[in-house]
């Protein structure tokens, strides 16, 4: 897969391998972010994988486009693509009220009962797609076709950290107090932002990620919060 | 050494913490945040001889009132045209001067720019996270917004006599229009679009904050998709949503986003850009990312030279006196 590179201002390159989304131009882009965080070229700040491209921001007092692109070329010429299989994480949930207030919603929108439309969220084969909106919200691809339902035509305000949210196929579980106009179905315990100073953030991009059911008596023993308080 | 207790008797919005920032957590949906206007933050750390990127409080136009209730310490002043009002004394921004225990400092919106900023000599104490105590305004995370009637403790604080007095300010920022390398979406826009973006006038509206300035101005018409596969977003990104609105992205910025982005703001003019206000009205022009690096590289030669001035000590005002006295005796001599 061949990308088209792009200068952005004065200190970063953007390189896109797809003009739409395809799991093959999203393994390209966590291939070469791999492949570059091993062989970071002179001057490079930070790497930002998204759904089609990556952006290299580097110090334009050190280096350049040019210098830049010349080391990824090089890196891509050794590119390994390969189905992304990034480490997995486990992601505990509660489907329980009060935590799952667009469970019904969903449940009426598909058809499905409420049970059906848990199970079918906890059978979904989860990716982290990005990061964006706001720290720690990671975009996950692979909400099951029968629960996919669209965005509200209006978002919802004060939405609490640890919702768990559906909008077509992604998933998103919220780290903060945040508007939102997915559907929420359910509440999880499990630290996004993992307050560990060497692995700050739970989920790398290309992460798989399973979610795991508990209780309401779970939830409220991992986090000392009583639902019904 | 001793430390000083500072209280807030009064924060507008957006009043922050801030350092240098933390780059290198976008690929976490964290912008590098840090100061609106990186070089009079720079100039306040160094006209106090405080190492780079030491913690300073930047303040909005809504503006800041301190009160030192314990200890004594130097402060500087810088960004814009703000107005300092210190005790009974009135002077304007760029200026050093020392807060002594039942003292109080005003800083607030004067005739120009929309960011100040006051470093402390001695360690501003604040919430660290992700190894930076610049404040993330979204989330709330890092240093903090200030909040009327919050303690601040300076720990260290000395008082620099030698410092006292106005900071020379920049005198090398451009001022004609904000430049910009086109792209990185330029694609979906004709080109007479981008060529009427190059030469319109845009006001800055006041939907204005450390995420972003939305422009006002000749609609800019999108030539095809309306949004794009959600792709990586940084400072200075000008992205233009679907009702042909431009919004200059900033500090704390998303960090992707599915707007096509007519052009992207050159680092180097990020903080002459900040320092307008709604009501202003700028114009962009386009360069080349070759020639941006060149004038950035040019830019920040200029600033360090600046930085590197401006953090020699003026000597004390005996000293001051001495030296005037000295000159005043070769004229007449």
């Amino acid at each position: 897969m061949q990308p088209q590179f792009k200068a952005i201002a004065d200190h970063a390159l953007l390189v896109t391998f797809a003009d739409e989304i395809s799991e093959a131009a999203h393994a390209a882009v966590i291939a070469l972010d791999h492949a570059i965080a091993t062989n970071p070229p002179e001057g490079m700040i930070e790497t930002v994988p998204a759904l089609v491209n990556l952006l290299v921001s580097f110090d334009p007092i050190l280096t350049d486009h040019i210098a830049v692109e010349t080391h990824i070329r090089a890196c891509l010429t050794a590119l390994n693509i390969q189905k992304v299989s990034g480490v997995q994480r486990v992601v505990q949930v509660c489907y329980e009220p009060p935590f799952a207030p667009d469970l019904e919603a969903v449940s009426n929108a598909t058809g499905l009962p409420r049970e059906a439309v848990i199970n079918a969220h906890l059978a979904g084969d989860f990716h982290v797609l990005m990061y964006g909106f706001a720290p720690g919200y990671a975009y996950l691809s692979g909400v099951t076709p029968e629960i996919q339902v669209p965005r509200k035509l209006a978002p919802v305000r004060d939405v609490p950290a640890g919702s768990v949210i559906i909008a077509g196929p992604q998933c998103l579980v919220t780290t903060l107090m945040m508007p939102t106009g997915w559907s929420i179905i359910g509440r999880s315990p499990t630290p996004i932002l993992t307050n560990d100073p060497d692995h700050p953030f739970l989920f790398d991009v290309g992460d798989r990620v399973a979610f795991e059911r508990i209780d309401a008596s779970t939830f409220a023993r991992l986090t000392g919060e009583d639902a019904h308080a | 050494m001793p430390n000083a207790a500072l209280s807030v008797a009064f924060a507008g919005p957006l009043v922050t913490v801030q350092d240098a920032g933390r780059p290198g957590n976008m690929r976490f949906g964290v912008s590098a945040s840090g100061p609106m206007d990186r070089l009079a933050f720079d100039a306040a750390n160094a006209a106090l001889g405080n190492a780079t990127g030491q913690s300073a409080i930047e303040v909005s136009l809504g503006g800041v009132i301190l009160q030192c209730r314990e200890g004594d310490v130097t402060v500087a002043i810088t960004g814009g045209d703000f107005v300092v009002a210190h005790g009974a004394a009135e002077t304007r921004s760029w200026t050093v001067l020392t807060l002594r225990k039942g003292e109080r400092l005003a800083v607030r919106a004067g005739k120009s720019g929309s960011w100040a900023y006051i470093a402390f000599a001695g360690t501003l104490e604040a919430a660290e996270w992700l190894g930076s105590r610049a404040t993330h305004s979204t989330s709330g995370f890092g240093g903090g917004a200030l909040q009327t009637g919050q303690s601040l403790t300076v720990s260290d604080a000395t008082t620099r006599e030698d410092r006292l007095g106005d900071i020379e300010r920049p005198d090398f920022l451009p001022t004609g229009p904000i430049r910009v390398v086109t792209g990185p979406q330029d694609q979906h826009f004709a080109p007479e679009t981008v060529a009427q973006f190059l030469s319109s006038a845009f006001k800055i509206t006041d939907a204005y904050d450390r995420m972003g300035m939305r422009l006002n101005g000749p609609r800019i018409e999108l030539d095809g998709a309306l949004s794009i596969p959600s792709e990586p977003i940084v400072r200075g990104s000008v992205q233009v949503s679907g009702d042909g609105v431009p919004t200059v992205l900033l500090a704390d910025h998303q960090t992707t986003g599915g707007y096509p982005k007519i052009a992207t703001v050159v680092s180097s003019d990020i903080g002459r850009l900040a320092q307008t206000r709604a009501g202003d009205t700028i114009q962009f022009t386009s360069t080349s990312s070759q020639q941006a690096i060149t004038e950035t590289r040019e830019c920040a030669k200029r600033a360090a030279d600046y930085l590197t001035h401006i953090a020699v000590p003026r000597g004390t005002l005996e000293q001051r006196l001495m030296r005037e006295n000295l000159i005043h005796g070769c004229i007449y001599d």
